[in-house]
């Protein structure tokens, strides 16, 4: 088994990352859409060593039953970690980070979605994190509010988020496990770009208001960019038929 | 009055399609003169009207569709249908036995029996209530014998074709009987298995392809090329 120690320094002499990232630079993201074909929708999401998929299954009948709301849908998320996705080995049991983890994720995507359009049904979304090192919250909403818009629920703005926080004094985005658990500040964020609307912002740690100013607006821009690249991945599923046809 | 997209472009939900004097139709919405889309689909403008054709979709009930659906479940007054939709929809017995249906004495699964397969008819939808369906007039009812294939029912129009130009081809071409529900499910029955399956195939086609321009000409060369064989 892998046991990691904390590094020395999280930031080395030339001012880069444990990973070799430079303080403003995200993590190598794939996304793909259309991954299971038993769900009405579903994504996948790769982002440096996190793994995600989301599953997204309705609007459909509610049960059991006393959950409907007569005048919209409810959005059901479970966020749930993969007994294998961190090096010691979690209990598949949801756990209270889990549960806290599935109601934030859940708030952070209901305003993109059309929900009073569908009274008396449910949307379930299922996140499973098969491999954990950092930002999944940010990620999991990403590839989310993929598989939301793959399953064809109609949607104000594709969900993206990002996390930016202090690590060895400096301010970093898109923060990876070790920085998460040994940096000073983590600020992640959710934000419907197109709108320019924020629609998750939490802390933890310690940061000054110029601090915290300076973070946010790296976080906005790490989410631009990811919000970029999830257009990308939905044009791509159907993109990729189009032009072998015309081959 | 600007557009941001040429028509039939490829957007995605947040896209800001355009601005301006105009209205915003189906799969789309509008805030202040600003017009974004909802779904992942094509772009589309007809009399200043933009709106989007949607690539995947779930089945919403409209008075009059013909739905193919499934019984799931057989209650005093009627049966549970399965119709793929975000609700399931009732069939009442009396639609069936007429006034004369009693409860106790009439069997209701003699009829239509959980897991039975029908062909039916919204009759009555407006949200607040589940869907209702008839089975009453000619060709409704319980489904035999054939082969059903599954779409998106975003594609449904697709599989028609302008003034069922597309279902013609398909049924010339395969020589088979091809009833489509609008709820997305697709009743297929040939003479011989062989003409069911290549029309199952090309129903798979329309589904994957209808987003490329071209469409029919690539079924009919494809038919054409299995009628060679």
């Amino acid at each position: 088994m892998f046991l990691e120690k904390r590094p020395e320094k999280l930031i080395d002499k030339k001012g880069l990352r444990t990973d070799g990232r430079k303080p403003d630079e995200l993590r190598p993201i794939k996304f793909e859409v259309g991954v299971l074909g038993n769900a009405d929708g579903s994504a996948r999401v790769q982002q440096g060593k996190t793994i995600i998929l989301a599953a997204v299954y309705g609007p459909r009948e509610v049960h059991p039953r006393h959950l409907a709301l007569p005048d919209r849908a409810v959005l059901r998320c479970r966020y749930h970690m993969a007994p294998f996705s961190v090096s010691r080995r979690k209990s598949p049991a949801p756990s209270r980070r889990e549960m806290e983890l599935s109601k934030v994720i859940r708030e952070a995507l209901e305003p993109a979605i059309f929900l009073e359009r569908y009274p008396r049904t449910s949307i379930d979304l299922f996140i499973e994190v098969l491999q954990a090192d950092g930002g999944t919250r940010c990620a999991s909403i990403s590839v989310a509010s993929l598989a939301l818009a793959d399953a064809g629920i109609p949607m104000r703005d594709l969900v993206a988020a990002c996390a930016a926080g202090k690590v060895d004094g400096k301010l970093v985005v898109d923060l990876n496990d070790v920085e998460d658990k040994y940096g000073e500040a983590d600020v992640p964020i959710a934000m419907m770009v197109g709108l320019n609307a924020v629609t998750l912002l939490q802390m933890d740690g310690m940061l000054d208001p110029k601090e915290f100013r300076t973070a946010l607006n790296m976080a906005v821009e790490g989410c631009r960019q990811i919000y970029e690249m999830q257009k990308e991945a939905l044009k791509e599923k159907y993109a990729l038929i189009r032009e072998e046809l015309e081959k | 009055m600007t557009l941001y997209f040429e028509r039939r472009d490829l957007v995605v939900p947040g896209d800001l399609l355009a601005e301006g004097d105009y209205t915003a139709g189906e799969n789309t919405y509008k805030v202040d003169d600003k017009i974004y889309a909802t779904h992942v689909g094509l772009m589309e403008v007809k009399n200043n009207t933009v709106y989007v054709i949607a690539l995947h979709s779930f089945y919403v009930p409209k008075v009059g569709d013909l739905v193919i659906g499934k019984v799931v479940d057989i209650s005093l007054g009627g049966w549970v249908v399965d119709i793929n939709a975000p609700y399931l929809a009732m069939l009442k017995a009396s639609d069936v036995f007429g006034k004369s249906f009693k409860p106790f004495k009439d069997d209701l699964s003699k009829v239509f029996d959980v897991g039975d397969l029908i062909l039916a008819k919204v009759i009555a939808y407006d949200r607040t209530r589940n869907p209702l369906l008839t089975v009453k007039e000619p060709g409704l009812g319980k489904i035999t014998r054939g082969r059903i294939v599954s779409i998106t029912p975003a594609k449904v129009p697709r599989v028609i074709g302008k003034k069922g130009s597309m279902i013609n081809l398909l049924k010339q071409g395969t020589k088979c009987q091809i009833t489509v529900g609008m709820n997305g499910l697709v009743l297929v029955i040939g003479k011989r298995p062989e003409n069911e399956v290549l029309c199952v195939r090309a129903i798979k086609k329309i589904e994957r392809e209808s987003h490329v321009s071209g469409l029919t000409d690539r079924i009919a060369e494809m038919l054409r090329k299995e009628a060679e064989k």
